[in-house]
């Protein structure tokens, strides 16, 4: 079957704005297996295409709005968050979704994350981390393991990375997760768990990143890279997300929150709901 | 006719609550126009603060004071700065327990309020201005008792109405016995 | 629960320029504010809190501004009329997103009660510094729409003239007030809900399939879908075709969607722009004033008149597109023109541009006290001798 065909004839294709294709992302990147498993995710959950809005920052997998055929924008390089926490408030029938990168919700956008994490806005986010700046040509971001090359680091990371599943938890997402970009099925699954959970969820899957990152560090082609995953990751559902941290040697994964709590906006219609009886009961 | 009104303080004493107050007086409670702009600094308390007020039956169109009629000063710092901005024959109103350092200039109908003493012996020296406003009232007529007593009970945290009355009617007494000693001042 | 009888409040007030500012805005059909405290356009924030709450809209305290202007752009493509609220410091920082709203023509209202800078400035006291940002802040080409207005009435007026114009032209419009009328406070009569323009959002009327969300009608604004409305769009702060596709390498492109950006508004200049004439039919001598500044200038202008000098003033009232007609008819006419600003000289510069060869003063003023009418009823004095 030639590409076109089986762009047209693969069940998820419809997901796709096929127009968009091919995309930008090297062989080998993990990007596309997350917009496979986030599409697969819809798909099963059978959800209204109409009520969904995936919003992304700037990076690689900043292009992923561009190629989800639902209502989608992608926002200056960090604000993927904001603009996604004013969507849902705005319109809470709408599901929201953020795919980004860990420079762009972690470095520049840092601050909209443990924010809406903090409020508990019910948005997914759902990050790439690649432990660099892959779009830019491979400089040191917030989760470059300490002494790996960059661009920018010509002598070495000096600077400690970001357990980014431990910030998640302690900024008070209610659900967190991380997987590899090798636990497809897993990584699946909890994209629909997310999606049916109120609150703010994370999910953390680590990719390669081939053609830059992975090639200065020299930890050969994304085959290679994909095996180092299924040689350090192991499987530990409920563990503390602080104990939780990336090394050479370890990279533990699973379903490390799943709590309950109220998100913003249901406070929020509560709180409106009070006040307006309230007015009302006076007026009457 | 245009009257310009100048109250000066330090934070914390109602400057601009007071401005607030006589302007929807004349605005809201009288037939007249009325513009308030004010002026703080950084502090919640303690900072110097002005409060400016323009009164007209006209429009008013540059709503800043720039030769006041009337001037209240609520504190030293206020004094000194702004005794000398009265315009002549212009009617100033001193807190004297507020302000000791005294150089009072010719050519102003200067009256001695002790508010903050009233208010004190009244139970809360926080309605000093609302003293202070009961006598701007009784000695300048810019504004009826009535339609100033209206803006204070529209300004203030309920349950304190009885407090702020008290106040006003003891200023507003003690600013007609002024006007009997010294003389009144018709706007 | 979206509850419209409480947000016009009928009748005749005696308000602040920032609690006019927010009445005006729910008055409009705001439903969402997404805002950060800044001296002194907080009283905004606080009044939509407890306001927008009554009438079931949405507020949010944001942790920065960047984060506001963000979730004002969201929730604006989510459907709803929606503003922010800052002074300088917080402006700065909205400027890489106020670009966003303009690429992505996103209708919203941005509220500037101007301070004193550059940096943190005088935060208590008024400036009239930000004019030249307001029109140039974001990077790129791009034009905006900026109103100033200069009482308390104007504060709630000009509110829901800023959100009529988002709308019409799915552009970012700016109110751009001073501290002075931020925080004066003056009569204000609002109207019965029904004597009260509000423009409501183009929509396509193409089937959702056909839909292309940058693809302009004759007037050369989209109309706009929004999410949630089965249309599937794309946006992008990416240069971008009709359909919303990323396009960053064809120049054809850049070109098409720069201009139309830039053109919608120039093209329209005529419609957008409103100003004041006072006494000018005969004047030898006018003032060009906006914000507090024009308050100050129209006592002087009676007072000079009175003087027999004849004096007439040009109150802007539309600041960005700048009104280069109403400015040149006045400039053919005087001897010279003299410019009140806040500032050390800004909307001063588009003056002399559109004046040519008529003398045009600066009266610049920094910090507390505005100018008064005595200044410059002697600048037009010594103007015209």
């Amino acid at each position: 079957m030639s590409e076109s065909n089986l762009m047209m004839h693969h069940y998820l294709a419809k997901y796709l704005r096929q127009e968009r294709m091919p995309h930008i992302w090297c062989e080998g990147c993990g990007n596309g297996i997350l917009l496979n498993c986030f599409l697969q995710a819809i798909n099963e959950l059978n959800v209204d295409l109409n009520k969904i809005v995936v919003v992304s920052g700037i990076g690689c997998i900043g292009r992923v709005s561009g190629y989800i055929n639902v209502d989608s924008f992608h926002t200056t390089h960090g604000r993927a968050i904001a603009f996604a926490t004013g969507v849902k408030l705005a319109n809470p029938e709408l599901e929201v979704v953020v795919i980004s990168g860990d420079g762009d919700l972690f470095a520049i956008g840092g601050n909209h994350f443990i924010h809406a994490a903090r409020r508990n806005v019910d948005i997914k986010v759902i990050c790439a981390n690649n432990f660099n700046y892959g779009m830019t040509g491979g400089q040191y971001g917030p989760t470059t393991p300490l002494d790996a090359w960059t661009t920018t680091t010509p002598y070495g990371n000096i600077e400690h990375p970001f357990n980014l599943a431990h910030l998640a938890a302690a900024a008070g997402a209610v659900y967190v997760a991380r997987w590899t970009s090798l636990h497809v099925r897993r990584l699946k699954a909890s994209i629909i768990k997310a999606l049916q959970k109120e609150g703010f969820s994370f999910i953390e899957m680590i990719s390669p990143c081939p053609e830059i990152f992975d090639r200065y560090n020299k930890m050969g082609t994304a085959v290679d890279v994909m095996k180092w995953f299924r040689l350090v990751s192991q499987v530990r559902h409920g563990c503390d997300p602080a104990k939780a941290e990336i090394t050479e040697n370890e990279i533990l994964v699973g379903e490390f929150v799943d709590i309950e709590k109220p998100s913003y906006g249901r406070l929020l219609r509560e709180m409106t709901s009070r006040v307006q009886d309230k007015l009302k009961r006076e007026e009457s | 006719m245009r009257m310009e009104i100048r109250l000066a303080g330090f934070g914390g004493q109602g400057i601009i609550r007071s401005g607030l107050i006589l302007s929807m007086a004349a605005c809201i409670y009288s037939d007249k126009n009325a513009v308030q702009t004010q002026s703080y600094g950084p502090e919640s308390r303690g900072g110097s603060c002005k409060s400016e007020v323009v009164i007209s039956e006209g429009d008013i169109d540059f709503p800043k004071v720039d030769d006041p009629d009337i001037v209240m000063l609520m504190s030293q710092e206020a004094y000194h700065k702004y005794v000398n901005t009265a315009k002549k024959n212009g009617t100033v109103l001193v807190d004297p327990h507020m302000v000791q350092d005294r150089n009072d200039p010719p050519n102003l109908k200067i009256y001695d309020v002790p508010a903050t003493k009233i208010a004190k012996d009244i139970g809360k020296v926080i309605v000093a201005n609302v003293v202070m406003l009961g006598a701007l009232t009784a000695i300048t007529k810019i504004v009826t008792p009535e339609a100033l007593k209206n803006a204070v009970l529209r300004n203030i945290p309920k349950g304190s109405e009885d407090l702020n009355t008290a106040a006003f009617e003891q200023g507003y007494a003690y600013g007609s016995e002024l006007v009997r000693k010294q003389g009144k001042t018709e706007p | 629960m979206v509850d419209e009888s409480r947000a016009v409040l009928t009748g005749t007030h005696f308000m602040s320029g920032d609690l006019a500012c927010a009445e005006g805005a729910l008055a409009a059909g705001c439903q969402f504010f997404g805002g950060y405290p800044i001296t002194p356009a907080t009283e905004i924030s606080e009044r939509m809190s407890r306001r927008l709450v009554e009438v079931g809209g949405v507020f949010v305290q944001m942790e920065d501004e960047i984060g506001s202007i963000a979730a004002v752009i969201g929730a604006s493509y989510a459907g709803k009329k929606a503003m922010t609220a800052t002074s300088g410091p917080g402006f700065s920082l909205m400027q890489e997103n106020i670009g966003l709203a303009v690429m992505t023509e996103t209708p919203l209202v941005i509220v500037n009660i101007m301070r004193g800078g550059p940096s943190t400035g005088q935060p208590t006291m008024p400036g009239q510094q930000d004019v030249m940002q307001a029109r140039w802040g974001s990077h790129g080409d791009y034009e905006i729409i900026a109103l100033a207005p200069s009482s308390v009435q104007e504060m709630f007026n000009l509110t829901i003239e800023c959100f009529n114009l988002a709308e019409t032209y799915r552009v970012p419009v700016i109110l751009l007030a001073d501290e002075i009328i931020g925080h004066m406070w003056e009569r204000v009569k609002i109207p019965p809900a029904e004597e009260i323009n509000v423009v409501s959002r183009k929509k396509p009327k193409t089937p959702t399939a056909e839909y292309q969300p940058f693809k302009p009608d004759k007037d050369l604004v989209p109309p706009m879908a929004c999410f949630g409305e089965g249309y599937r769009f794309h946006a992008t702060g990416l240069t971008h075709d009709e359909k919303g596709a990323p396009e960053t390498v064809s120049a054809e492109v850049q070109t098409e969607l720069v201009k139309r950006l830039a053109d919608k508004i120039r093209k329209n200049a005529e419609k957008i722009v409103k100003a004041q004439r006072v006494m000018l039919e005969d004047a030898d001598v006018a003032v060009i004033a906006y914000g507090i500044p024009s308050r100050a200038a129209l006592s002087a202008v009676r007072e000079a008149r009175k003087k027999g000098i004849k004096a007439g003033l040009l109150r802007l009232v539309t600041i960005w597109p700048f009104p280069q007609e109403l400015v040149s008819d006045v400039a053919k006419q005087v001897k010279a023109i003299v410019v009140p600003e806040m500032n050390y000289g800004q909307l001063v510069r588009e003056v002399e541009r559109a004046a040519k060869t008529t003398p045009v003063i600066l009266l610049s003023k920094l910090g507390e006290e505005p100018h008064r009418p005595s200044e410059i009823i002697e600048a037009m004095r010594r103007a015209v001798k």
